[in-house]
């Protein structure tokens, strides 16, 4: 087997190989999205899968919706392997574990790693992870301050026993999360989804003749470490620095700060000096801090180069203890994505440094989701007013504007770092007594630019059965709006109010009572460039269209033009002379 | 205008028959009488489709010595409402929707079809911003009205829409599935404002939950309505002065015929229509063969597409995306729900396009080199590798025998480019980078197929690969050795093979309803009223073209888990619903959810979100057959030449045998390696296969293995 790695016809061989390896796992994805239960897993592709050598490193992973499952699912299959040597598995064995620092992130997030024996020899694993729609406790950014509050932990364990499914540990599960047959089939799934990787894993080594997968995980490896080091590398070495602000909770901002160092080895960054850690869960486990901050360093330097463990392993992340992006147990994590989601601008505007023109600029980030209940023990009014109330819970998945891109307007309305899709408003609707009256784009949100950052939506939502309602908000972006890049504006932030003019906390539950109407206004993305260097039509079309108002036109683009976007190319040139010339 | 068709005319429909096929390229024609069939291929015109339609007809008529009076029925299928979409040259269409609602489909789903690359752009609606409006009026999810329609507004907005100048319309309320009044209402009153502008309305189009897809339906029907009425209208009249009498039937892209009338109405479902005839033909050689288990492989110049078909059934969906601009990639297109063939459709043609990445892999596609300047071997001036640019280099293509002759290719070209593009980055000679862009593509497309049997829960082991259109039946066995399939069909007539498939298509129409429905909860009278509304409707259609012909109706429903994101589609039993309907309703459910995930999720309700109904007369005129010549012959055919061949298992050149296609004769076979050329294209045999010609006319390859084993028992 030894010169097969040399002879010419082997490299091709090797090839298609890693391509069915790819392929691989994303039969296995496919799996366990068709069969999965959490709202974020099949509607928003909130999930992971991908397949390791016996060493624990990882060979190909599927491109799923979820930037925060990156590496932290990459490297928990080294701890189960660091618990249970491969040596002491057994066939039709299988292994859970929701330990946010050994899982991806949180608890709602359970890791099932499986080893796939062939002709009784363990030739690899596979290992999935998604986020189940209930682990007990007091939700996601709830009132816990540790994570035992958070719900059930379940450190790494077995939960197939040669090929017999743990009944005492499923019990104990069951008993302890409000949706017990939605959770134990979630589990059942991605039980399912490692067995179809194995299996198809298995055909692969029989069609090629492969005794082990050492000599293919080399080439795989090899070939991702030189690819992602040729595209470091075309970058200038150095290091570069930046400092965002974000909302923070209780009106404490926080600052998130990063040095990245660009060398011949990769690229590491550090984020001390950032905030300290907080008593609400949106503490951020370092596996989660790794995720989201390699993610951001590969779209932009090497988005072409597959994850696996040696091209992840060229972007190293390392943060101090006790600050909010290495949080220690236990801190409460749950809601982790909130500040997560916010690293990849932290990274731009260090990479911003490096390779100018190279970088969007700061987008909303974070999700909106919309988060509404009803019922009781879930709104805040008077029991005796709430009998008949419809109980429910239901979370819309939503977005505002991305930043502008260099040579691109930012995208309205749309997921970024994050991958989800939304949930339509017919079909929340249908799950909740809840009218939706209005989402549409949020005019002038979108930062000026030469590249307009994207817009943010409105949406205004009333309770369907006259009974008060709840949301249950986890925003940023409410006092720190995504900034601008290159002369471009900052986007606007964000503001969850009520039609009867009540403003509403961004990181809290409230309640909206029978006859008012509930306002989410979604940030807008920064723009880029100089907003004079926008096309003077281009600014007239935004007016058509409604995006942008004419008096914005004129006091930021320096475009005079009607409501028809009929431009006045006189005025246009006087006030842009004008501001040129100041 | 006059009923396209009347009923008792169709009935008369089985002597001589017409099928054309419109395509990007070339116009295909097929004339089947009861003793012959004729093919002719003329280019595509594309400014009037209909003059190279008449060329086409007119040109195998006189092939057969036919008169056009004698023709009894035509049947077209046609890319042009795909074409509109794609190359943005539709109607100016306005989308009037529910006030609040002005952005839904342009927000679509909010998110990027490309995790990695932050430079995508978002599909732009077919309406923009400027051209969508709104109305106040609301339904809400239970059909109740919330806000009554403001039909002030409605008037009001007919003069801006009149004075915008907008030739289509598409209306499209909130909810208005449950609850189409509104839509209604807000159509009459358009309607008299604005005569002769084509109104679309969403609970017509599709009326189905989802607002994005439903409006994004509803404005691509719109959109391409002026423009197909036109030429649909134009295309009956310009055929009857030529003297056709007979009637004009149109493929959908489910599969069925349907008559003019509802084509203009629901033009949006014609999209498609050409791969789906390719479907129908694999299905109909399939069913004459006694195959239940089948992979329908087509590949062309640009993309390959498959398609899982089981028991004489292809595959179904109501999910299709229009115009993927992004590496054929999911949501990077627009979102038409109407009934589909479902298909996989990757970029693996055999223009496609062959470098090398960052990792020293060779890529193969989405990038095609199209027909101009095409691959590097066609001289005229492409320097970069394509598939077909392989092929040659293998010894698969002959560059001197390419479309019969017609092209001349020149293989120092190909050596060229694949020595510049593959062979140097990669220290390959020039056979290997060869072989390597034919083993990727092959993989390619062999991965394609996988994932698509997963998330179908279909098993693609054991199958038969039927393989049509010019690139198949050269990467078919290679295909069929990666998916672990012993068998292969390469039926006669390949080339022709959706034109050929329009003839074998039934005439039917399919309705849908979205309604939610727990089991728990389920009323059989109020699902018997709609099922009848619903077989009203469709049969209504089917009549028009089927005339007394016997009509089956099949229903079917959109179930799932309460709530569950993905419903998957269960048969239901024929005849009225009872109370005792939710046991079965829920075996059949529970089949088939175990059939796609390997279990069922005890004491979880099920609940039903769509209602589909198809109403379906057969194919037609005389229920064709497959024409069987005797198997009189054994043993394997004098060859016509040898090549040098490149053989993926033995993994070595070979002098192997040429056979021409047309001197077979039934029952003889031959081993591979070998090849069997004929005009439009070439059959490769690897060393794993054994090919014999069947009775029917088909090339069938036998895996070795499969052979020995038949052999042995």
């Amino acid at each position: 087997m030894n010169t097969r790695s040399n002879h010419p016809l082997s490299r091709i061989e090797y090839q298609v190989m890693w391509n069915r390896l790819i392929s691989v796992v994303e039969e296995q994805a496919q799996t366990l999205v068709r069969t999965a239960f959490g709202t974020a897993t099949r509607e928003a592709g909130d999930l992971s899968a991908g397949v390791y050598d016996t060493k624990g490193r990882m060979l190909a992973q599927a491109v799923t919706g979820t930037p925060g499952h990156v590496n932290s699912m990459a490297m928990s299959t080294g701890h189960v392997l660091d618990k249970v040597p491969i040596t002491k598995m057994n066939e039709g064995d299988a292994f859970i574990v929701n330990d946010p620092w050994q899982g991806t992130g949180h608890l709602n997030d359970i890791v099932i790693v499986t080893p796939t024996f062939r002709r009784g020899k363990p030739v690899g694993l596979f290992a999935c992870t998604l986020h189940v729609v209930d682990i007990g406790g007091r939700g996601i950014i709830g009132e816990a301050k540790q994570v035992y509050e958070e719900g059930i932990y379940l450190p790494i364990t077995k939960i197939v026993d040669r090929g017999e499914m743990n009944e005492w540990l499923i019990d104990i599960i069951k008993a302890n999360v409000r949706e017990p047959i939605q959770v134990i089939g979630d589990i059942y799934s991605e039980i399912a989804s490692n067995e179809v990787g194995g299996k198809r894993l298995v055909a692969m080594m029989d069609e090629f003749g492969l005794e082990h997968l050492d000599d293919l995980a080399k080439h795989i490896l090899d070939h991702s470490r030189e690819a992602s080091l040729e595209a470091i590398n075309r970058l200038p070495h150095g290091t570069y620095h930046n400092s965002m602000m974000v909302d923070g909770i209780n009106g404490k901002p926080m600052e998130l700060k990063a040095k990245l160092t660009i060398g011949p080895e990769g690229i590491d960054v550090d984020f001390a000096g950032s905030a300290g850690l907080v008593q609400l869960g949106i503490n951020v486990p370092l596996c989660y801090t790794e995720a989201y901050t390699s993610f951001g360093v590969k779209c932009i330097v090497a988005p072409h180069v597959p994850n696996n463990a040696a091209s992840l392993a060229t972007i190293r992340v390392t943060a101090p203890e006790g600050c909010i992006l290495n949080a220690k147990h236990p801190a409460p994590v749950a809601g982790r994505s909130i500040i997560g989601q916010m690293l990849p601008d932290v990274v731009f505007g260090c990479l911003q440094q490096a390779m100018p023109g190279g970088v969007p600029a700061e987008g909303t980030s974070c999700l909106w989701n919309v988060r509404l209940m009803g019922g009781m023990g879930r709104v805040d009014a008077d029991p005796e007013m709430l009998k008949g109330a419809t109980p429910y819970n239901v979370t819309g998945f939503h977005s505002g504007g991305t930043g502008a891109r260099p040579k691109l307007d930012g995208l309205s309305a749309t997921a970024f770092p994050s991958g989800v899709r939304n949930v339509p408003v017919e079909i929340t609707e249908t799950n909740a007594p809840v009218l939706v009256w209005s989402k549409e784009y949020r005019q002038d949100s979108g930062g000026a630019g030469e590249f307009r950052g994207g817009l943010g939506q409105v949406m205004e939502i009333e309770t369907a059965e006259d009974m008060p309602f709840a949301i249950s908000t986890s925003f940023d972006r409410v006092v720190y709006p995504p900034r601008g890049r290159a002369g471009g504006r900052n986007g606007t932030t964000g503001k969850v109010e009520t039609r009867s003019g009540r403003t509403l906390p961004p990181k809290a539950q409230s309640t909206i009572p029978v006859g008012d109407r509930l306002i989410v206004s979604m940030p807008g993305g920064g723009g880029y460039g100089d907003p004079h260097k926008r096309p003077a039509k281009k600014v007239a079309d935004d007016v058509a269209r409604g995006l942008v108002s004419i008096e914005a036109a004129r006091e930021y683009y320096g475009v005079a033009v009607d409501a028809d976007g009929v431009l006045d190319e006189a005025e246009t040139a006087r006030l842009r002379t004008k501001a040129a010339a100041e | 205008m006059p009923p396209a068709i009347s009923p008792d005319r169709v009935r008369h429909a089985d002597q001589v028959r017409l099928a054309v096929d419109i395509g990007g390229t070339f116009t295909d024609v097929v004339l089947e009488t009861p003793d012959a069939r004729y093919s002719t291929k003329v280019l595509t015109t594309k400014a009037a489709p209909e003059d190279g339609v008449l060329d086409g007809m007119m040109r195998a008529l006189k092939l057969g010595g036919i008169e056009p009076g004698q023709v009894g029925l035509i049947v077209h299928g046609t890319t042009l409402a795909t074409n509109a979409i794609i190359e943005r040259k539709g109607a100016k269409t306005a989308l009037v929707t529910t006030k609040g609602f002005r952005d839904s489909i342009e927000m679509a789903q909010e998110n990027r079809f490309e995790q990695y690359d932050i430079f995508i752009e978002k599909p732009e609606p077919l309406a923009p911003r400027t051209m969508r409006f709104t109305v106040p009026e609301r339904i809400d999810a239970k059909g109740g009205v919330r806000l009554p329609l403001d039909e002030a507004a409605v008037e009001a907005l007919a003069e801006t829409l009149k004075a915008k100048g907008v030739e289509a319309i598409a209306i499209g309320f909130l909810h208005s599935y449950a609850n189409p009044a509104h839509e209604r209402r807000t159509a009459e009153i358009l309607a008299a404002k604005l005569p002769g502008v084509r109104i679309s309305i969403s609970s017509e189009v599709c009326p189905e939950v989802r607002e994005y897809e439903r409006f994004s339906t509803t404005c691509a029907n719109a959109y391409v309505q002026p423009l197909m009425a036109r030429y649909l209208e134009s295309l009956q009249s310009r055929a009857r002065a030529a003297g056709f009498a007979c009637p004009l039937l149109l493929m959908t892209s489910g599969g069925g015929l349907t008559t003019l009338e509802t084509a203009v109405r629901f033009p949006i479902r014609l999209v498609e229509s050409g791969p789906a005839g390719g479907v129908i033909l694999s299905t109909w050689i399939a069913d004459n063969m006694g195959i239940d288990r089948i992979l329908s492989f087509d590949m062309g110049g640009t993309t390959a597409k498959i398609c899982i078909i089981d028991d004489g059934k292809p595959m179904a969906s109501r999910s299709f995306e229009v115009d993927r601009r992004y590496r054929f990639m999911k949501g990077s297109g627009l979102p038409v729900r109407i009934p589909v063939i479902e298909m996989v459709e990757i970029g693996a043609g055999g223009g496609s396009l062959a470098g090398v990445d960052p990792m020293k892999r060779i890529t193969v596609g989405p990038e095609s080199a199209g027909s101009d300047p095409g691959p590097a071997c066609y001289r005229l001036g492409g320097t970069k590798p394509a598939v077909t640019d392989a092929n040659v280099v293998l010894g698969r293509i002959d560059p001197d025998r390419f479309a019969g002759g017609s092209i001349k290719l020149d293989a120092s070209l190909s050596r060229q480019a694949l020595d510049t593009h593959v062979g140097t980055p990669l220290d390959l000679d020039t056979t290997l980078s060869a072989f390597g862009v034919s083993e990727v593509v092959e993989e390619n497309m062999a991965n394609a197929a996988r994932v698509h049997a997963v998330e179908r829960g279909a098993e693609l082991e054991g199958r038969t690969l039927i393989a049509f259109g010019g690139g198949a039946p050269l990467h078919a066995a290679r295909l069929a050795e990666k998916l672990g399939i012993a068998d292969v069909l390469i039926p006669a007539s390949a080339g022709v093979g959706s034109a050929v498939g329009f003839l074998r298509a039934p005439i039917a129409f399919e309705v849908v309803r979205s309604r939610f429905v727990r089991l728990s909860a389920f009323d059989p009278a109020a699902i018997n009223t709609m099922f009848a509304e619903m077989a009203r409707e469709a049969t209504d259609v089917v009549k028009l073209g089927a005339g007394a012909a016997p009509i089956r109706i099949s229903r079917s429903a959109d179930m799932r888990y309460a709530g569950q994101g993905h419903e998957i589609l269960v048969d239901l039993p024929d005849g009225p619903f009872t109370k005792d309907s939710v046991a079965e309703l829920q075996k059949r459910f529970d089949a088939g959810y175990r059939a796609l995930f390997n279990r069922v999720i005890p004491a979880l309700d099920v609940e039903v979100v769509g209602w589909i109904l198809k109403a379906e007369a057969p194919a037609p005129g005389r229920a064709a057959e497959l024409p069987m010549a005797a198997a009189g012959e054994s043993g394997a055919p004098a060859a016509v030449g040898t090549r040098t061949l490149f053989d993926p298992m033995l993994r070595e050149f070979a002098s192997v045998p040429v056979y021409a296609r047309t001197a077979l004769k039934p029952g003889q076979s031959m081993q591979g390696p070998a090849v069997i050329a004929e005009d439009e294209t070439t059959t490769i045999i690897t060393s794993g296969f054994t090919a014999t010609l069947d009775p029917s006319g088909a090339i069938r390859l036998l895996a070795r293995k499969a052979v020995l084993q038949e052999a042995a028992q």
